[in-house]
């Protein structure tokens, strides 16, 4: 037990299910009174604001669909976020990844020669194949050479970035499109349907939630989702066990890469029909997916969930652009707030917070 | 008995040094330290005997400052005091010497007393206070050299350190938690008549232990802790080791296990000139080379640190050897992985049984199946079968006694003996040809150690080689049928259990003698 000022904290070796719960959505709550103060600085009540974008996202079918396309990305990043996590590999790089995705697609899309009714199958195939290749460069530096982590996946991203803003200028920059920096746009056949009346591109939200189900049930039912979670807790439990870290890692990275590879073919596809500049692209999907990963507590079925919600703020920043005229950054400072106190709320979780009985309390004890 | 603490001589006469009275220390979900009483006087050894989670390191903790009790007072020769801090403790006379020592390695003997040290001039402290060190160790017989540098010096010099740092101090009372853990039997000796020494100076000196023997030797009175309470103090001249451990159990124990015969069979292990780095790259096994055969126990004794961790992870798959074979069956496994011997039959439980025999955020009956995950009937194809795998788990903890609220639980909320009972369970199932077991008791209370002792012989009587490396050597004494001692990555001879002497073990342990036929 520890004392800190007037209140005595108990440690929770494990917290249950409601005690998670309860504090993740006390500090999504806390977040959005804390981003209170930009709304002001607009020369805006907050509450106005608030109660205006719910009514203009949960109003009609067509604006509470675009929390569904902006969540479709976010699912599957998430998924596959949650999944290295869950190895405690610290894959920042599903920006990169998504890029990567999106990249094989164009190729696949634009220049390789297959009957139409296969067109989109390979995108989707290539698109995997690709974010899994971006993924799997970082695992093996950390396999084979102990390269840290967070650094190479996030240095990864640049690297991806860097490569599409080449590509959009140089290589593939499409002789249709006067000057602009785009490919030429996709074939008929290379472009995704959408829900009747939206832009939500349902093939891909389909396979999002699927696929969320599949990653679920490898965690929990499968010998590689054992090994996963084996190594992920432990990994010296793991090597006293005799489970080959490298190969586990490799197929984690293969399926997170892979994921948001699949992301960045749904973007090309659904949304934009030709690849462009990075930031168009993705919208720093990859990264929100970490907050995404993070709340969902490494639960991929959960991560539908929490996508939903930064789909929600993502609607709602262009709401706001549009008719509060507010800038769209300011969806950065909403996602910043939520990841910050998650991670400060964790606290909650690992401790019970009570208050001192007064009698009891030492002037500035802080025992163990 | 529990009335002999106020039979003693009049408080006048010897007034007591230090005096804790009805302290109560609460962590979550335990009571540490209920309503305990204990005294020190001069010129006597006072131990403090109980099972680990007692609450006797505890109790001395917070003697020494460094936790606050709920409730109780401490009073230091007749007055009451409030110890906030180590420095508080010191301050007062109190002194500790904890079972991990607090050296800097790098530096000398000198530097290291002198580091904290009041009065010491700023400039050359060390020169300062080696006329000192060399005054005190001529007078209590702890001969130390004040220049070396510490990482130089055995267990049991840093040992002389840590209480020579203390006697610098003005230490009158002296707090060693258990102190003999590190050290070889005639080291431990040299120890006892040190402490001699000290209580005709005296000085007052707790000594806490968890070895009936050791505290009935050097003890004067002995004070048996329980689950946070005392059960009572006794004189050593007027108790028995029986008496002691129904105290500090709660119960009758056994001290003699019931051992079949050995029947020795073919031979299930065997290790040729083994060569081994340690984690710093130095030679940790040199030419290591024994044979176990099956239906036989071989222990290894020795000090820690003297290659047999190495020894255990290359047995087990975890190390490579670099030069020498490792024979299982017959058959070559030198360098092979863990996850091939573990298929073959060599069973391993770890010497850190947190840190590598469990997943703590798995639950029990997935902690059950680790290592044998990955076969049927566990797991079919890629997919794990959780009927056979809850059916295998209800059975393991029933057989093994596991202390569980559900197969569900998280194997990190069960206790240090059902965690070993787990590891066991899991290691022991499917018959092994060899069990590579380290330290398997360390850490225990008497009843968790004599099932795990039971269960080793069971295996052994089952036709198991098993390989027991520990640092307790009764406990080697009592289950192997021959030990090998360890010194500096060497074997220094195998012994038959039934000719081995204590003397005999201690030399070997300390270098000092090598028994000539090797292997």
């Amino acid at each position: 037990m520890r004392r800190l000022g007037p209140f005595l904290l108990e440690p929770r070796l494990s917290p249950p299910r409601s005690v998670v719960f309860g504090v993740s959505i006390l500090a999504v709550v806390v977040a959005l009174l804390a981003a209170a103060p930009v709304f002001l600085g607009y020369g805006l009540s907050p509450w106005q604001a608030y109660a205006k974008i719910g009514r203009g996202i949960f109003g009609s079918w067509p604006s509470f669909s675009e929390v569904l396309r902006r969540a479709t990305p976010l699912i599957l990043c998430g998924v596959g976020l949650t999944l290295a996590f869950r190895a405690q590999f610290w894959n920042i790089g599903a920006e990169g990844q998504l890029l990567a995705g999106a990249v094989a697609a164009t190729g696949v899309a634009l220049f390789l020669p297959v009957p139409e009714g296969l067109r989109l199958p390979l995108m989707f195939l290539f698109g995997f194949l690709a974010g899994a290749i971006w993924g799997l460069i970082p695992a093996f530096l950390r396999v084979k050479l102990g390269v840290n982590d967070v650094i190479s996946t996030l240095m990864m991203n640049y690297v991806m970035g860097y490569i599409v803003e080449w590509l959009v200028h140089g290589p593939w920059k499409g002789p249709t499109m006067r000057g602009f920096a785009y490919t030429d746009a996709f074939p008929l056949s290379a472009r995704l349907s959408y829900l009747p009346g939206t832009r939500v591109h349902w093939l891909t939200l389909f396979l999002g939630v699927v696929l969320a189900a599949a990653v679920a049930f490898l965690l929990a039912r499968t010998r590689l989702g054992y090994e996963i979670r084996v190594v992920g807790q432990n990994p010296d439990a793991g090597r006293y066990a005799g489970i080959n870290f490298a190969v586990v890692l490799s197929l984690v990275m293969i399926i997170s890469g892979g994921l948001a590879g699949l992301a960045g073919v749904g973007e090309v596809a659904g949304i934009h029909w030709r690849l462009r500049s990075p930031a168009q692209v993705s919208m720093n999907y990859g990264y929100t997916a970490i907050i995404v990963a993070w709340l969902a507590r490494g639960s991929p079925v959960a991560s539908i969930f929490t996508a939903l919600l930064f789909g929600l703020i993502f609607a709602a920043g262009d709401y706001m652009k549009t008719t509060l005229g507010l800038p769209f950054q300011i969806t950065g400072v909403f996602n910043g707030l939520m990841l910050f106190f998650l991670i400060g709320f964790d606290i909650l979780m690992f401790w019970r917070v009570r208050i001192a009985q007064r009698e009891k309390v030492w002037t500035s004890q802080i025992g163990s | 008995m529990v009335g002999s603490a106020q039979k003693g001589p009049a408080p006048t006469a010897r007034p007591t040094l230090v005096s804790l009275r009805h302290i109560t220390k609460r962590f979550p979900g335990v009571l540490a330290n209920d309503q305990v009483d204990f005294e020190v006087r001069p010129g006597e050894v006072h131990a403090l005997l109980g099972e680990n989670g007692a609450g006797k390191t505890t109790l001395m903790n917070i003697l020494y400052g460094l936790y606050r009790p709920d409730a109780g007072e401490i009073w230091v020769k007749g007055k009451k005091v409030e110890i906030r801090s180590p420095r508080d403790a010191i301050t007062l006379g109190v002194g500790m010497v904890h079972q991990h020592f607090k050296l800097v390695l790098p530096h000398t003997v000198a530097e290291n007393v002198a580091l904290g040290l009041k009065g010491t001039p700023f400039f050359a402290p060390a020169r300062a206070v080696a006329q000192r060190i060399r005054e005190l160790s001529e007078r209590y017989g702890l001969p130390v050299d004040p220049e070396r540098r510490v990482w130089e010096l055995s267990a049991g010099e840093q040992q002389r350190v840590e209480i020579l740092k203390a006697l610098i101090r003005g230490a009158e009372v002296l707090i060693l938690d258990e102190p003999t853990s590190v050290l070889t039997p005639q080291e431990a000796q040299e120890l006892f008549k040190v402490l001699l020494r000290m209580k005709e100076e005296g000085h007052g000196i707790i000594f806490i232990s968890h070895k009936l023997d050791e505290v009935l030797s050097v003890a004067d009175r002995i004070t048996v802790m329980r689950r946070g309470k005392v059960v009572g103090t006794v004189s050593a001249r007027e108790t028995s080791k029986e008496e002691l451990a129904r105290m500090m159990v709660g119960r009758e124990v056994v001290f003699r296990l019931t051992k079949a015969a050995c029947k020795p069979g073919e031979e299930a292990l065997l290790v040729q000139d083994l060569y081994a780095r340690n984690d710093r790259g130095l030679l940790a096994l040199k030419g290591v080379s024994f044979g176990i055969c099956r239906g036989e126990i071989l222990g290894i004794a020795g000090i820690a640190g003297n290659g047999q961790r190495e020894l255990v992870e290359v047995l087990t798959g975890l190390r490579r050897a670099e030069r020498g074979k490792v024979l299982l069956l017959g058959r070559d496994v030198t360098n092979r992985s863990p996850r091939f011997l573990s298929d073959l039959g060599c069973a391993h439980v770890p010497e850190e049984r947190i840190r590598m025999g469990i997943v703590p955020g798995l639950s029990v009956e997935e902690n059950l199946i680790l290592k044998k995950h990955h076969r049927p009937p566990f797991c079919r194809w890629l997919f794990l079968e959780p009927r056979a795998i809850r059916a295998f788990a209800q059975r393991a903890v029933e057989e093994y006694a596991i202390m569980t609220p559900s197969l569900r639980t998280p194997a990190k909320l069960l206790s240090g003996g059902n965690i070993q009972r787990l590891i066991l369970a899991r290691e022991l199932s499917g018959r092994p040809a060899v069990v590579v077991a380290a330290h398997p008791t360390y850490g225990l209370d008497v009843g968790a150690t004599e099932q795990i002792r039971q269960l080793l012989l069971r295996q052994r009587e089952e036709g198991a080689a098993v390989l027991l490396v520990s640092e307790d050597l009764e406990e080697i004494m009592e289950l192997s049928d021959r030990i090998a001692v360890m010194f500096r990555g060497e074997i220094m001879g195998i012994v038959p259990a039934g000719e081995a002497t204590l003397e005999e073990l201690g030399l070997m342990m300390a270098g000092e003698k090598r028994v000539g036929a090797k292997g």
